[in-house]
């Protein structure tokens, strides 16, 4: 398909669509068009959403969660225990540990991961505010969920590292077994990674 | 690892290529190959293609095969815009459909890498392949080995870990960028802090690297010694020597980390000036004497120095046979020529006792006149192959 063919309004819809996680430029077309398809259904509610989540949306100044406000919901919520805080990457790794239920503690999201290779130092993650808000006291774990790759175990190390003078007991997540996991189609690093951090039954 | 293997066999489950197929591969437009033998020798002129055989094959394992070359340079020449290898493999009384290619990404298109299928399934990672099949080989590239740089035989050697414990890869190449990372901050003047970090993650992929390597050379030596006796290949002395090593004798694995955490923290402002990590296995050497004689392997003649490498990949077949349970699949590419026919005879003998399926090219047929049965010659020519009747 030709680009003259489409207006510069729709052209410039695609091309954003495109932008998302997830969507090719192919796939941005087909949204695009099934959203204008169904004008009053889709894209106007789209659009108001839209426009109502960016004039809305705040990132929280305690934790770095995306909400719409500030301090974020977990932040105030008075049922959460103040003594723990989990540390994650991003924000999804966030909602994907609400969606569990996994932790009645409170968050600190990075923003990222150090990777030197990719021009990412301590001072673009949000490492001094953690260190800030965990020697302010009050903190009795700090639970590093942080992926398990090279840069999340290397920056897992970074932390540990600057927070070895406070008073908090820090710790990482488990690696090995997954739930409903069989042995026999795990790697080898993982079977022994799960074997060193066994657990008494 | 496999759900074969250690399912209980007394010994390793035999594992063959079949049936081999090419398409848009170097010399070859198209081509389907029925390999029905354990031992297939491909014969003719040079640069008729015979390699390019074993090139491909050498594609189902991870890795950039037996030239290590670019994936576009495997194109065949006039147009072609993918590669492609299939095989069938059997193993035992089942069949596994292996496939691999490369597609030439569209102008401002990234590279996607070469796609690995297994039944027909894509894989994530060519790592997946060794669940399958294990492949070794030798080439006339590999003559210089003992005389060569370090960094050949460093990469051999890792090929022979690799064999036997498939994850060696992933580690080494987490090692590698660890490495990097550790380059650049010292370039950078990074913090204290940062460098530790990425020297306390470095560390401990760097130990494990070293003790893979020092197990392999373990096990490999072991069998040498049970099985050179009256051999006509010369048995190998094999050792790990660099700066690196000295650090490994007597310790945990735990207290070694440890020791190299300091020392990559002592030596930043060297490594800094050098700009590059002076210390680490990334700088270790494999060593080769004739056992025998207790004379480096470098300073024999070209033939001996074959023939202790050829000892060698024997040594490490019947290892990875023993460890993985499955035979590997040899590749021997200009085999025969620098042997006398007594070692010729013995290497054919030697290949049917192992079990394992062998894959061989030479200039010269009478090479392989006395291939035992049931051997399949192939006359390789114009982008084809055919088989050599009457053996």
């Amino acid at each position: 398909m030709k680009t003259s063919t489409i207006g510069p309004e729709i052209e410039r819809l695609i091309q954003l669509l495109a932008r998302l996680p997830g969507l090719g430029p192919r796939s941005a077309r087909r949204a695009a068009l099934h959203l204008m398809k169904r004008r009053e259904s889709l894209l106007e509610p789209l659009a108001r959403a839209t426009a109502e989540a960016a004039a809305a949306v705040k990132v929280c100044s305690v934790c770095g969660n995306v909400d719409t406000r500030d301090p974020c919901s977990v932040c105030t919520d008075p049922r959460r225990d103040p003594a723990t805080l989990v540390v994650v990457e991003d924000v999804g790794d966030l909602w994907a540990l609400e969606r569990a239920g996994a932790t009645r503690g409170r968050y600190h999201v990075l923003g990222g991961t150090l990777s030197p290779l990719d021009g990412i130092g301590p001072d673009d993650l949000s490492i001094a505010p953690l260190v800030a808000r965990v020697a302010a006291g009050g903190i009795d774990e700090v639970i590093l969920a942080v992926n398990a790759t090279v840069e999340g175990q290397t920056t897992a190390h970074y932390i540990t590292d600057q927070l070895a003078g406070t008073a908090a007991r820090v710790t990482r997540l488990a690696h090995g077994v997954p739930v409903g996991g069989e042995l026999d189609y795990l790697d080898d690093g993982t079977l022994a990674a799960a074997m060193r951090s066994r657990t008494p039954f | 690892m496999s759900d074969r293997g250690q399912a209980g066999h007394s010994g390793p489950e035999p594992v063959a290529v079949r049936v081999l197929k090419l398409s848009d591969f170097r010399s070859y437009p198209s081509l389907s190959l029925r390999l029905d033998a354990p031992l297939v020798a491909f014969v003719g002129p040079n640069g008729a293609g015979k390699t390019n055989l074993l090139e491909a094959v050498s594609l189902l394992t991870p890795g950039r095969g037996l030239r290590r070359a670019a994936y576009g340079e495997i194109l065949r020449l006039g147009g072609a815009e993918r590669w492609a290898v299939s095989a069938v493999l059997e193993h035992g009384a089942a069949e596994t459909r292996l496939g691999t290619g490369w597609e030439r990404p569209a102008p401002g298109g990234s590279d996607q890498g070469r796609i690995v299928r297994v039944d027909g399934a894509d894989v994530p990672s060519a790592e997946a392949l060794l669940d399958h099949l294990r492949i070794l080989w030798i080439t006339p590239a590999m003559d210089g080995l003992f005389t060569g740089p370090a960094g050949d035989r460093r990469r051999f050697l890792d090929r022979l870990v690799l064999a036997v414990d498939p994850e060696h890869g992933r580690r080494s190449r987490e090692f590698e960028r660890l490495l990097t990372s550790r380059n650049r901050l010292l370039e950078e003047g990074a913090a204290s802090s940062w460098c530790d970090a990425v020297e306390a993650e470095l560390a401990g992929r760097g130990v494990a690297i070293a003790l893979a390597r020092a197990e392999t050379v373990a096990l490999l030596s072991a069998r040498i010694a049970e099985r050179s006796a009256g051999s006509a290949f010369p048995a190998a002395g094999l050792s790990l020597t660099g700066e690196f090593e000295p650090l490994l004798a007597g310790r945990s694995a735990a207290e070694v980390e440890l020791a190299y955490r300091r020392a990559l923290r002592d030596g930043r402002e060297r490594d800094r000036a050098a700009r590059r990590t002076l210390l680490g296995p990334h700088r270790s050497d494999l060593d080769v004497v004739f056992a025998e004689k207790a004379v480096p392997a470098a300073l024999s003649s070209t033939g001996e120095q074959k023939a202790l490498l050829i000892g060698l990949v024997l040594a490490q077949a019947d290892l990875v046979a023993a460890t993985s349970g499955m035979t590997p699949i040899l590749l021997l590419d200009e085999i025969a020529a620098h042997l006398d026919p007594n070692r010729r005879a013995a290497l054919f003998a030697r290949l049917s006792a192992l079990g394992v399926q062998a894959l061989m090219t030479g200039t010269d047929p009478l090479l392989f006149e006395h291939l035992p049965e049931p051997g399949l010659r192939f006359r390789v020519e114009d982008g084809g192959a055919a088989p050599i009747r009457g053996a």
